[in-house]
């Protein structure tokens, strides 16, 4: 067992994708001393239970150039972090059943277009049988797919930025929870946790679900919400049973084939704000419903489990990264369901923001105040 | 020769060799293993690996088994049909 540490030059709060990218980013810059802690173990909360998926094809500049930085990131981040983390580019297939749903993808793929995303948009289902065999889609408008997207492997992924962190001398405690946060003049000066007081130059809140109580502790409000999304898992079958993520905002689904063999598929819930990770026998009839309304050959795949993640919701389910009004206690939390495809962005943005560096994102939009000030980032391409 | 393997997981074919590999690492507990291997995420939801997983990782840390978490088990208990399950009661 490690040394409890005393005193630290940053300390990072939450375990997730965001959190042991943000270590990883900083140690490799430099910096000494860098702590994370966690609750409970690495990749337990959200980042461990989401549905993997990676896209550019989003409605909103910011997030395009995001998840653009986030695909570049990808396809190299096996080799950068030394381990393998599962990426499988086979697109995503987005359909749209809704005519103004149609009208807002023609406008989101003309501002992909416009930054180099090359989506394809199409109204054959021919084309789309292709991209997806056997897919049952003759009630939709139209889809758009981009072979770039995909998915990859959340705990591999975590793990393995948590793996490298290591390896520039970041220091991981898991089941050390943070009970308290000191603030004098104005700026942070440590974190208390169940298992000692850590004093430190820094601290970066990326605690997900919990960001919220976590920066009540230094009198911040943030105005986030854990919302409850459930989801399930196969038996691993031959490959082609769903090579894209499958996805539709009106449809409210996703699916996708884990090269392992597994299909993933999920839904979303009423949008009711829900603490906890409670599985309901409602949501595994409903989504397989979906899954052999779409694939109606995967009938006799076999679930293997379900299971409930959170959504870290913010009102304008856009992110929350950068300082606060208490001085070196920083932000990257809120990302509403989209925290793993851009943690490692969200990772190189707060690297640079500890170090006074310029991001290779501006994320100014994104700053927690906007709430207050009644401006929102509008995004049309999620769930 | 054949290569002398030694199958703890027979769902993911993960060997004790790599279980200890990752517990020396500091991934100390069933989940965290899980979540590294998939050792308990097959069709046996661990059935065949959770105790002897839980026996290394009681010779590791110097807990008794009983004092350590087995992990989570989720719903269904035994694999179902897609197709069953969307069925119309």
């Amino acid at each position: 067992m490690m040394d409890f540490p005393k005193t630290a030059d940053v300390v990072i709060i939450g375990g997730g994708v965001v959190g042991t990218a943000t270590a990883y980013y900083l140690a490799k810059s430099g910096r000494k001393n860098v702590v994370l802690v966690e609750k409970n173990t690495v990749c337990s909360g959200s980042t461990g239970r989401c549905g993997a998926g990676i896209r550019a094809q989003w409605g909103l500049e910011l997030n395009c150039r995001m998840a653009l930085a986030c695909l570049d990131t990808f396809e190299q981040l096996d080799e950068e972090l030394g381990l393998p983390t599962g990426l499988n580019q086979g697109g995503y297939l987005l359909v749209a059943y809704k005519e103004k749903e149609w009208e807002q993808f023609k406008k989101n793929v003309e501002l992909q277009h416009s930054l180099g995303i090359k989506t394809e948009i199409f109204t054959d289902v021919k084309r789309a049988q292709e991209i997806c065999p056997g897919v049952a889609v003759d009630d939709a408008l139209g889809f758009t797919f981009y072979q770039r997207d995909g998915h990859a492997d959340p705990f591999l992924t975590t793990f393995a930025f948590q793996e490298a962190a290591k390896r520039y001398g970041a220091k991981f405690y898991k089941f050390t929870e943070v009970t308290g946060l000191k603030v004098e003049g104005g700026q942070i000066r440590a974190v208390e946790t169940n298992r000692g007081t850590i004093e430190c130059g820094q601290v970066v809140n990326c605690a997900g679900s919990w960001a919220q109580d976590v920066a009540k502790m230094a009198g911040i409000h943030l105005p986030n919400w854990a919302e409850r999304h459930e989801i399930l898992i196969t038996e691993p079958v031959d490959p082609g049973v769903c090579p894209p993520m499958l996805m539709s905002f009106s449809g409210n689904y996703y699916i996708q084939q884990r090269p392992h063999g597994s299909i993933i598929a999920g839904e979303s819930p009423s949008h009711e704000p829900l603490l906890g990770y409670t599985s309901t026998a409602h949501s595994i009839e409903s989504i397989a419903k979906t899954i052999i309304k779409l694939l109606p050959r995967a009938k006799n795949i076999r679930v293997v489990r379900q299971w409930a993640g959170h959504y870290d919701m913010t009102p304008d389910a856009a992110p929350i990264l950068g300082e606060t009004d208490v001085k070196e206690f920083w932000h990257a939390t809120g990302f509403s369901g989209h925290g793993f495809m851009l943690g490692p962005v969200a990772g190189q943005i707060m690297s640079a923001l500890l170090n006074g560096e310029k991001p290779p994102i501006d994320p100014t939009i994104m700053d927690y105040r906007r709430f207050e000030r009644g401006e929102r980032i509008v995004e049309p391409n999620v769930v | 020769m054949t290569e002398k393997r030694n199958v703890i997981c027979r769902c993911e074919e993960i060997e004790i060799d790599e279980i200890r590999e990752w517990i020396a690492r500091g991934y100390d507990t069933f989940d965290e293993l899980k979540r590294e291997l998939r050792v308990g995420m097959g069709p046996c939801q661990g059935r065949g690996c959770r105790d002897i997983i839980l026996r290394e990782l009681s010779k590791a840390t110097g807990k008794p088994i009983s004092e350590l978490n087995p992990g989570t088990i989720r719903p269904p208990v035994k694999p179902i049909k897609l197709g069953l399950l969307a069925e119309d009661k």
